[in-house]
């Protein structure tokens, strides 16, 4: 027989104004297994919590029911003071008779009566609770950052600062991602790759932060804290520590017509090549498909030329597996492409260009010097129309939300463009200017009052070529839809922001969620940014919505701040509030028939398969597991179980079953 | 093989040569025409500017007379039918609830058993057939005109490339024609502004006119009645506001087709364009 | 019967949105009739049929389901297995002659304080206008548990 104490609170006037206090006390202690019932003016006092707790000595309390305000309110409070005199806190509950009972309902009967029933409520739950300890969960001190761009960078060299253990991993040879390849940055027009390479630099000579190029996450699994991740290093074929970066085999290579991508198709590179001069780690990589030797087992030059040996053809795929405690995601985006505008000639004009490839334009270390040249036939282009919203708030054909950063980067395009082209036009065709930010919208003013850039608010309808221009044809919806159109000699598309490509394959590996457009989900829009939905995975940068460079710094860095702040622990405690699958002893080992529907139901993939072997390791049975680092205890599984193999501690069946017999 | 027809207004009045050639063509490919009873306008550019039910129930009791006389397939050369009835189709299909008070306005059933469809859809069908029969090739370089209403809008028609259609440049391939890669295939040609503004529809065709001369097109290709009043009849105009002569004749591709089927051109109408024809015609062709 | 039938009514709602918003309608000090009895689960995803039907079986003249609003689970997805579980359970409720007018579902989020009220009092009068609940009772008469 349980020996239950229950504490009815006055809270002042607040519970005693309408309910009857000492009747309350009287009723629930004819309650069976209620052994001590009293009520007292402030229970969550010193002497309120004093009283509880030499109750609970003197009358050997194993359950405590405090009678008073919202457990939201004081459900801490009182399990800490049970604790403290010797009763599991989670065998201390609360009914709520101030925001449930007394400050809604009149001076009545009736209300003293439910304030009652709500104690007796909770009296049963009581004696149905077990006792439960916090979960703890050690920590691997080693983070993962998925993506070698600004948002990676950042986050790698704030948890490295921390002083904790980083890998950066980055797809393509070289880190520093699109920021890498802009000419110069809005809204101070400071060379982009100015401020960057140093910070690449930085990360690649941090002792706490292991480069991982070239690869891409494959495989992960575990939980917060607990991450165990596969990591596909694929070969570059050349031996990165035997290579001095010299550069000769590049310049040797003879197949040297490979679009670059660096400098967004507008060059070219060899076969073997650094993305870069800046490239972080600045050692050549082989581009097996385009390479001649391995396309045809002939030439071999670069291996020849080679004055350390480096070059390695038999150099294959590495499969590293490491325990990692959080990952962060900085997986970046990518630019539509041009050839999905029908009205502006499917990519078929070379001098209709997107806004990257303008970047690599205006760059002095681009293709051109940075002098700028049209593609076609390299003249200097004398009137340019840039058209903004390509693609972004179109829901017709391109994607309904706006890509953020294009308003800001058009306006930068014309400044550099008068620059360098001081007797040329630009013309900007714009649906609305979102020119929100710390000098941003002064940035914009510039471009169109000193740079003379004409804006144009209005559609384009279509672009084609005519006598060695290029006719593009839009409206002006300031001057009534006049239509517009202007001969220019080239157009510059600032083409919507899209999540990269298999992103939604990569979300998959993670378990994380993400969006309609594959970009990814964070836990909550406003007070959550930066986590997801699975505990320990962090989100930073433009893989979770189009952003600039400001705020994927500060994204990176908060990012950088969450995880630091996990691995300031060395456990993590987490609510013992989670599912449980029964076991029991042979021949039924558990009533889980495995169907797994629990497994389709869990929002968080905390349910594992097990299998139930005999001694001999014959398989019985395969059963549902659930792993209390990932379970967040919402319960949803239990609801499922056909076969009530699956319970929730702190809310079992039993308990609320238990709770619906006091009715 | 047989089809529902409904020729609409235009193709009894102002082109007749559209009516005439399409029924010559589909008599030489073997596709039977059976006009619609009773039918009644489409709403064409008034009902749906006046009343939203009143230009669903036209379109509707169209559907629901050949849906009566047993059909499931009508066929609507007219650009701007063609327009009506699939969009009424489209959207009585999107709120089945509305196809009840159709039916009351109608006063009789309408079920959606009756599909649309346009020209260059029932000719895409047999395009190996009109191949094997293209004893004539047509043997020049066109311009594939296709304006705006048989390609708009993209959900309802579903066309291959909304802003660069396809298929009439390959069926013009296919009888022996060189398309030519042009952006003005669906560019406004100034429609039913034709009567009120004429000078506006002058401006907008000259610009399509002037384009495909200077792409060095022979023919301009239609499917559409207003494309071709607009392109053909209004050359004085057009011409006028271009301050050039130009003589490119505009035919419709069912007269391509059929000039090169060796179908003899008077039974095509080719006489009642008012910029002459004066090419690839067979014995007794008329200028 | 001259004293006014009193119902009784259950209340499951979940931790995080319905049960802060009744929080709210208290701090508020929003009135509302005392005929209901809450009861506290994590997520309304938790909420079982069987915890209705025992709810019923011990004399529940209504019960009521409230939880985040869609979108809003605090456990992503938790509330939509509930909804669509309520469909389902409404049919079978249907089937064996209990009247679905007696339960109630619905959205109550932390800051509807006001709403769950208002709730409260529309789901009180609904169901004393109903009456006692009888149909569980002739189904247990019947041997149907």
């Amino acid at each position: 027989m349980s020996r239950i104490g229950v504490f009815t609170c006055h809270c002042g006037e607040n519970i005693a104004g309408t309910v009857d206090c000492p009747k309350v006390a009287e009723l629930t202690r004819q309650i069976p297994g209620v052994v001590h019932s009293v009520d007292y003016k402030y229970m969550c006092s010193d002497p309120g919590q004093t009283l509880i707790k030499e109750a609970i000595k003197e009358h050997k309390l194993d359950g405590v029911v405090v009678a008073a305000c919202s457990p939201r309110m004081h459900e801490p409070t009182f399990r800490k003071a049970a604790a403290e005199a010797g009763v599991n806190p989670y065998l201390c509950e609360m009914a709520n008779l101030r925001e449930h009972c007394s400050w809604v309902h009149e001076k009545n009967e009736a209300t003293t009566q439910k304030a009652a029933d709500l104690v007796r409520i909770m009296v049963e739950k009581v004696k149905h609770d077990t006792p439960l300890t916090p979960i703890k969960v050690p920590v691997t001190k080693t983070a993962l950052v998925v993506g070698g761009g600004i948002a990676g960078i950042q986050t790698a060299l704030d948890i490295a600062n921390a002083g904790h253990q980083v890998v950066l991993v980055e797809k393509s040879p070289s880190i520093g991602g699109h920021m890498s390849q802009l000419s110069e940055t809005f809204p101070t027009l400071d060379c982009s790759q100015c401020i960057l390479t140093p910070r690449m630099v930085e990360a690649a000579q941090h002792p706490n932060i292991k480069l991982m190029t070239y690869s891409e996450v494959e495989k992960v699994d575990g939980f917060i804290g607990n991450f165990k991740v596969t990591v596909r290093k694929k070969a570059k074929k050349v031996d990165e520590k035997a290579c001095t970066g010299c550069g000769l085999c590049v310049t040797k290579c003879p197949n040297k017509k490979i679009p670059d991508e660096f400098n967004e198709g507008l060059a070219f590179r060899p076969a073997i090549y650094v993305p870069f001069p800046q490239a972080v780690p600045n050692k050549p990589t082989i581009d097996t498909a385009n390479c001649t030797y391995f396309k045809n087992g002939k030439c071999g030059v670069c291996s020849k030329v080679c004055p350390t040996g480096a070059i390695r053809y038999d150099q294959e795929d590495e499969l590293i597996t490491m325990d990692i405690g959080a990952i962060v995601m900085a997986t970046g985006f990518k630019l539509m492409q041009t050839d999905k505008f029908p009205e502006y000639g499917y990519g078929k004009y070379k001098d209709v260009i997107d806004g990257m490839q303008f970047e690599r334009l205006a760059s002095a270390s681009g293709p051109t010097a940075g002098v700028i040249k049209r593609p076609s036939d390299g003249k200097e282009p004398e009137t340019v129309v840039f058209i903004a919203c390509s693609g972004s708030r179109d829901r017709a054909k391109g994607v309904p939300y706006c890509s953020k950063i294009c308003c800001m980067y058009t306006a930068k395009h014309t400044m550099l463009y008068k620059h360098k082209v001081h007797h040329g036009q630009a013309y900007v065709f714009y649906m609305d200017i979102r020119s929100a930010g710390k000098d941003y919208d002064e940035f914009v003013r510039r471009a169109i009052e000193e740079d003379e850039a004409k804006y144009i608010r209005g559609r384009v309808s279509r672009i084609y070529e005519e006598d060695g221009k290029l006719i593009v044809k839009g409206a002006d919806t300031l001057m009534n839809g006049e239509p517009v159109e202007i001969k220019a000699d080239m157009v510059v598309l600032a083409t919507a922001v899209q999540s990269q490509d298999r992103s939604e394959d990569l979300a998959q590996t993670l378990h994380i969620s993400y969006d309609k457009y594959g970009f990814f989900a964070e836990a909550h829009p406003k007070l959550r940014p930066v986590e997801t939905n699975t505990a320990g995975i962090f989100l930073a940068g433009a893989c979770q919505a189009p952003r600039d460079i400001p705020e994927t710094v500060a994204q990176g860095s908060a990012a950088g701040a969450k995880v630091a702040a996990l691995f300031s622990q060395d456990e993590l405690t987490r609510e013992p509030i989670v599912a449980v699958v029964n076991r029991q002893a042979p021949p039924l080992f558990s009533t889980c028939t495995g169907c797994f529907l629990c497994q389709t139901a869990c929002p968080y993939q905390a349910i594992e398969q097990e299998e139930i072997k005999d001694r001999s390791g014959r398989v019985i049975k395969t059963v549902a597991k659930v792993n209390p680092g990932l379970c967040q205890g919402c319960g949803t599984c239990v609801a499922f179980c056909r076969t009530k193999a699956i319970d929730l501690a702190g809310f079992s069946n039993e308990q609320l079953f238990a709770e619906l017999m006091t009715l | 093989m047989r089809i529902g027809y409904y020729p609409g207004c235009s193709l009894l009045g102002s082109s007749r040569e559209f009516n005439e050639s399409v029924k010559a063509v589909c008599e030489a490919i073997g596709l039977e025409l059976v006009e619609v009873p009773d039918w009644n306008c489409c709403g064409a550019s008034s009902a749906h500017v006046l009343d939203h039910e009143l230009s669903v129930a036209l379109p509707a009791k169209i559907l629901a007379q050949a849906e009566a006389a047993g059909l499931t397939e009508v066929l609507a050369p007219c650009a701007a039918c063609y327009s009506r009835l699939i969009g009424a189709y489209s959207e009585l299909e999107k709120n089945p609830d509305h196809k009840t008070r159709v039916s009351e306005i109608i006063e009789m059933p309408y079920t959606g058993a009756v599909k649309v469809v346009n020209v260059l859809e029932v000719l895409e069908r047999f395009a190996d057939v009109i191949q094997a029969k293209a004893v004539q090739p047509f043997a020049r370089k066109v311009a594939c005109y296709y304006g705006c209403l048989l390609v708009r809008p993209p959900k309802v028609v579903n066309f291959d490339r909304p802003e660069d259609p396809q298929v009439m440049d390959q069926l013009a391939a296919k009888v022996g024609a060189t398309p030519i890669d042009w952006p003005f295939k669906t560019e406004c040609c100034g429609a039913a502004f034709s009567v009120t503004r004429t000078d506006l529809v002058a401006k907008l065709c000259g610009k399509i006119v002037d384009s495909a001369v200077k792409l060095q097109a022979e023919a301009l290709v239609v499917a559409c009645p207003m494309c071709h009043s607009n392109l053909d009849m209004r050359r004085p105009e057009t011409n006028a506001a271009l301050g050039k002569d130009l003589q490119i004749p505009v035919l419709f591709l069912t007269q391509v087709i059929g000039l090169a089927m060796g179908i003899e051109p008077k039974k095509l109408g080719i006489q009642r364009h008012m910029v002459p024809v004066a090419f690839n015609a067979p014995t007794g062709a008329q200028a | 019967m001259s004293e006014q039938f009193e119902p009784k009514i259950t209340a499951f709602v979940c931790n995080w949105c319905t049960y802060a918003g009744a929080d709210l309608t208290g701090t508020s000090r929003i009135k509302y009739q005392p005929n209901v009895r809450v009861l506290r689960v994590p997520c309304t995803g938790r909420i079982d049929f069987m915890l209705i039907m025992k709810a019923f079986e011990r004399g529940a003249d209504g019960v009521m389901i409230s939880g985040c609003h869609p979108n809003d689970c605090h456990y992503t997805s938790g509330n939509y297995h509930a909804r669509r579980r309520w469909m389902v359970f409404r049919d079978l409720m249907d089937f064996m002659g209990i009247d679905t007018e007696r339960v109630t579902f619905s959205w109550v989020s932390a800051a509807e304080g006001a709403k769950w009220g208002a709730l409260v009092n529309e789901v009180t009068d609904k169901i004393r206008a109903l009456g006692p609940n009888t149909e569980q009772k002739q189904l247990v008469g019947l041997g149907v548990e």
